[in-house]
C-alpha cells in the first residue's frame, strides 16, 4: 500500500495547537482527501496522503501540463493554505511539494528546520498584497497624435501615411515609457511601506484577457497592521496616476517563503 | 437667453462627465472590493494563483516529486498552453465579477 501512495505537503507552521479542530477535519486536499500533521524538531507539516498514480512524479509531470487538472490542484492547495493561514503562522510550500512517505517528511524538517524558522519569522503577522498595473489604453494610444496629420493626409498618399505612422508610434512609445515610470512610482511608493517586495514577470495579455499592456505585476509583505494604511496608498495612487492599479490580497506569504536572500 | 442655454449645456456636459466620471471609479471600486472579497471562494483569478502557487512557497525537493527546474519548465509551456485558451482562466473571472 505504502508503495501506491505519498505525502503531498502545504505548509509547515510552528503552533499547530492553533489550528481549529472543526475547520481542519473539513478540509480536503489536492487528492479528495483529509489532512493529516506530520510533526518533528518543533515543526509541524500540513500534509495529505495522495495516490501516486495521480500524484507520482510520471503522472504529476503529465498533469500539471493539463490546465483543468493544474487549476484544481491550485485551488485546492491554496485552499488549505489560506484557511489555516488564517489561524497560525505557517509558511506555504510550493505546488507539487510530495514525499513518498511520512517519514521523509520528518527528516525534510529536521534538514530544512533553521531555513523554515527563518521563513516563519520574516513573514509573521504579515500577508502578501499583489498589486498589478496596466497602462491605461485610451490615454497612451496612438489617437492622440493623429489629428494633426490627418487634415494633411491625402487619401492615398504614401508620405503621409508613413508620417502619421512614424508619429503614432513615436506616440505609442511616449506613452508606454510614461506608463512605465508611472508604474515604477507605484512600486517605489508601496515598497516604501512594504516589509518586502517582490516583481513578479508582468502577464502577458493572452493570460489576463485584457489588451492593455501590464507595466507592474509585484508583491509586497505588509505588517498586518499597515494593511489599511497600504491600500490606502494604492487608492491615492490609483486616483494621482494614469494607470489601472489591481489590488488583490491578502495572501498567505507564498511570494516571501523562500526569498530570504540568505536562503539563495 | 442664449448665455443661459450654453452655460446650461456646459453644465449639463459636465454633470455628464461627473457621471461618468464617478461610474468609473465605481467600476473599478467594485472590481477591487470584488477582488478582495473573492479569495475563499473560487473566484481568484488562475494567473494570480499560479503565480504564486508555482512560483513561491518554500521550495524544498520532494523525493517522488519533480525537481524546481521540472516546474519552472511546466510554468513555461504552462504559458504557452494558456495562451490558446486565456478565455477560460479570465474571461470567467470577468463574468464571475
Amino acid at each position: 500500500m505504502s508503495s501506491e501512495t505519498g505525502t503531498w505537503l502545504y505548509g509547515v507552521t510552528d503552533s499547530p495547537a492553533a489550528i481549529r479542530r472543526d475547520s481542519f477535519d473539513d478540509l480536503t486536499g489536492v487528492g479528495g482527501g483529509k489532512l493529516h500533521l506530520v510533526a518533528a524538531g518543533g515543526l509541524t507539516a500540513v500534509a495529505e496522503t495522495v495516490s501516486l498514480a495521480e500524484f507520482g512524479e510520471a503522472a504529476l509531470r503529465r498533469n500539471l501540463e493539463d490546465l483543468s487538472w493544474l487549476e484544481s490542484a491550485a485551488r485546492a492547495h491554496h485552499r488549505v493554505i489560506d484557511t489555516l493561514a488564517h489561524q497560525v503562522q505557517l509558511v506555504p510550500l510550493r505546488l507539487a511539494t510530495v514525499y513518498s512517505e511520512d517519514g521523509n517528511v520528518e527528516a525534510m524538517l529536521a534538514e530544512h528546520g533553521p531555513r523554515l524558522r527563518a521563513a516563519l519569522h520574516r513573514t509573521a503577522s504579515r500577508a502578501e498584497w499583489g498589486v498589478k498595473a496596466y497602462a491605461d489604453e485610451p490615454a497612451s494610444t496612438p489617437a492622440a497624435a493623429a489629428p494633426a496629420d490627418r487634415r494633411k493626409a491625402a487619401p492615398g498618399s504614401g508620405a503621409a501615411y508613413l508620417r502619421r505612422r512614424r508619429d503614432e508610434l513615436a506616440a505609442s512609445q511616449q506613452g508606454r515609457q510614461e506608463a512605465l515610470a508611472s508604474a515604477q512610482q507605484v512600486h517605489a511608493a508601496l515598497a516604501r511601506i512594504a516589509a518586502d517586495a517582490r516583481l513578479h514577470p508582468p502577464q502577458s495579455p493572452e493570460l489576463t484577457g485584457t489588451k492593455a499592456a501590464m507595466m507592474l505585476n509585484a508583491a509586497y509583505l505588509i505588517d498586518d497592521q499597515h494593511s489599511a494604511s497600504f491600500r490606502q496608498a494604492v487608492d491615492d495612487l490609483r486616483n494621482r496616476l494614469p494607470l489601472r492599479l489591481e489590488l488583490t490580497g491578502p495572501w498567505p506569504p507564498y511570494s516571501f517563503a523562500d526569498a530570504g536572500p540568505e536562503l539563495r | 437667453m442664449a448665455g443661459h442655454l450654453a452655460d446650461r449645456q456646459l453644465a449639463d456636459r459636465q454633470l455628464a462627465e461627473r457621471a461618468a466620471a464617478a461610474e468609473r471609479a465605481d467600476r473599478a471600486d467594485r472590481a477591487a472590493a470584488a477582488e478582495r472579497t473573492a479569495f475563499p471562494g473560487d473566484r481568484i483569478a488562475l494567473v494570480d494563483l499560479l503565480d504564486r502557487v508555482l512560483a513561491g512557497g518554500v521550495v524544498v525537493a520532494g523525493d517522488v516529486t519533480l525537481s524546481v527546474a521540472d516546474i519552472d519548465m511546466v510554468t513555461i509551456s504552462l504559458r504557452a498552453l494558456v495562451t490558446s485558451i486565456s478565455a477560460l482562466a479570465d474571461h470567467r473571472q470577468l463574468d464571475a465579477g
